[in-house]
């Protein structure tokens, strides 16, 4: 019978050097979906999933095994695609500055362009769903694909969002209504 | 049930988490066309968003994810991993040994030099390792710090000790960087060498405006974004150098 995750993390904290490789074998793939699907991209996801794991092994001692370290580990990953996110928008920003005025200090750095190979059943629908799906605020947009996706239960993403269960509950009704306004003239 | 059925619930009841018992709810949906035909909505909507495609990542992924992740993780018994300084004082031995096999040589290379090659190549992977582990560890320092929540006095001592020793390792690397004309890498550790000096010289207790002063010049420079991409391509270029060596000796 497999080890749950809570021993796991006994074991790490009682000096087990190779406990921490068990959570990262467990849980890498799903941070990486929910990395994914959080910015949108697989250089992102990547550093992201990383870092994820990274801050996990600093913040062990802070694990409190009455939340499951799959939610606890979300919560991390979540909250770390939110920083970079925004950092990157800010950098985007400052880019964008740089260069009206010609000046490029990081021409030779790689780009963060997003994957071109997403699908849906419905060229159309796809275009006003990514447009709806942009168009939610990234609290909304995390809690309704935590709940719609990956099927997490309403009390699990309040925990990965630090959110009540009423507002995670709001974020989703908000995410719905939106795609609804924006979905359903098609699919009337 | 005699109400109608707000759309929140019928949400709700499309996830399975309805507040009101679901076989009253199906009873009411059976016998309301009202409600029937606005859960008939929900549902078509909420059926049309299907998931986007993401990448495989395969059964092998934790062992790639795992290999990436600093080596002190893998070694270090327990604790907070990042409290250990048993690296510090190898900071600025690495950057000197570093520099010194570095002397007189343009890095990064362009094109092939066959003459003493196997040379060149042991001078350029030693130089990349060090660099790759200076800028991990500054990422951590400015990890922590740009992630510090402010609080109105927050200790600052061990960032700034780990600060302290980076500094003079940077200095070296910037110089030999510059010297060398890469450009690109002498700029970013130029900024990282001016934020590091910053924490060197503030008081081992900063105020919530201190750190926020802090964290607003590692973001007002993108230095952690710079700092993370130049050290994944070291890493990149850490394995090819890998890679070309194995290949020498096939």
């Amino acid at each position: 019978m497999e080890e749950s995750d809570a021993l796991v993390v006994a074991r790490i904290r009682s000096g087990d050097r190779d406990g921490f490789r068990i959570l990262v074998d467990r849980h890498s793939r799903s941070v990486f979906r929910l990395a994914y699907r959080m910015t949108g991209n697989e250089f992102d996801a990547e550093d992201v999933v990383q870092e994820t794991f990274l801050r996990a092994y600093k913040q062990l001692d802070a694990y409190e095994s009455r939340s499951s370290f799959h939610t606890w580990i979300y919560r991390i990953c979540a909250n770390y695609s939110l920083d970079l996110i925004r950092s990157r928008q800010r950098h985007e920003d400052k880019r964008a500055r740089q260069d009206a005025e010609g000046v490029d200090p990081l021409h030779n750095f790689p780009s963060a362009a997003p994957g071109q190979d997403r699908i849906f059943f419905n060229a159309e629908v796809k275009q006003k769903l990514d447009f709806a799906l942009n168009e939610l605020s990234r609290q909304e947009r995390t809690a309704f694909m935590l709940r719609h996706f990956d099927g997490m239960s309403i009390e699990d993403i309040g925990v990965v969002l630090g959110l009540g269960t009423s507002a995670t509950k709001n974020s989703i009704f908000r995410a719905v209504r939106k795609l609804r306004e924006v979905l359903e003239p098609l699919l009337a | 049930m005699t109400d109608h059925i707000q759309e929140e619930q019928l949400i709700l009841h499309y996830y399975g988490e309805a507040e009101i018992s679901a076989a009253a709810l199906e009873r009411h949906l059976a016998n309301c066309g009202d409600c029937r035909t606005r859960y008939q909505q929900v549902v078509r909507v909420l059926n049309s968003v299907e998931p986007e495609a993401i990448p495989e990542r395969g059964a092998g992924y934790g062992g790639q994810v795992w290999e990436k992740l600093p080596a002190s993780i893998k070694s270090r018994p327990s604790g907070r991993w990042f409290a250990s300084r048993r690296w510090v004082p190898s900071a600025v031995m690495a950057a000197l040994l570093a520099v010194a096999f570095l002397t007189g040589r343009h890095w990064p290379r362009e094109t092939p030099q066959p003459v003493a090659a196997g040379q060149g190549q042991v001078r350029e992977r030693i130089l990349l390792v060090a660099v790759g582990d200076h800028l991990e560890r500054s990422q951590m320092v400015l990890v922590e710090l740009a992630n510090s929540p402010a609080s109105d006095l927050f200790n600052i001592a061990l960032e700034r000790s780990l600060a302290e020793n980076l500094v003079e390792a940077n200095r070296l690397y910037r110089q030999t960087a510059a010297a060398t004309g890469n450009a690109p890498l002498a700029d970013v550790l130029d900024d990282l060498e001016r934020v590091l000096i910053e924490i060197v010289h503030s008081p081992e207790t900063i105020s919530r405006r201190q750190l926020e002063e802090i964290q607003h010049r590692i973001e007002e420079r993108g230095l952690l974004f710079k700092v993370r991409v130049l050290g994944s391509q070291i890493r990149g270029r850490e394995s090819t150098a890998t890679r070309e060596k194995n290949a020498t000796k096939l």
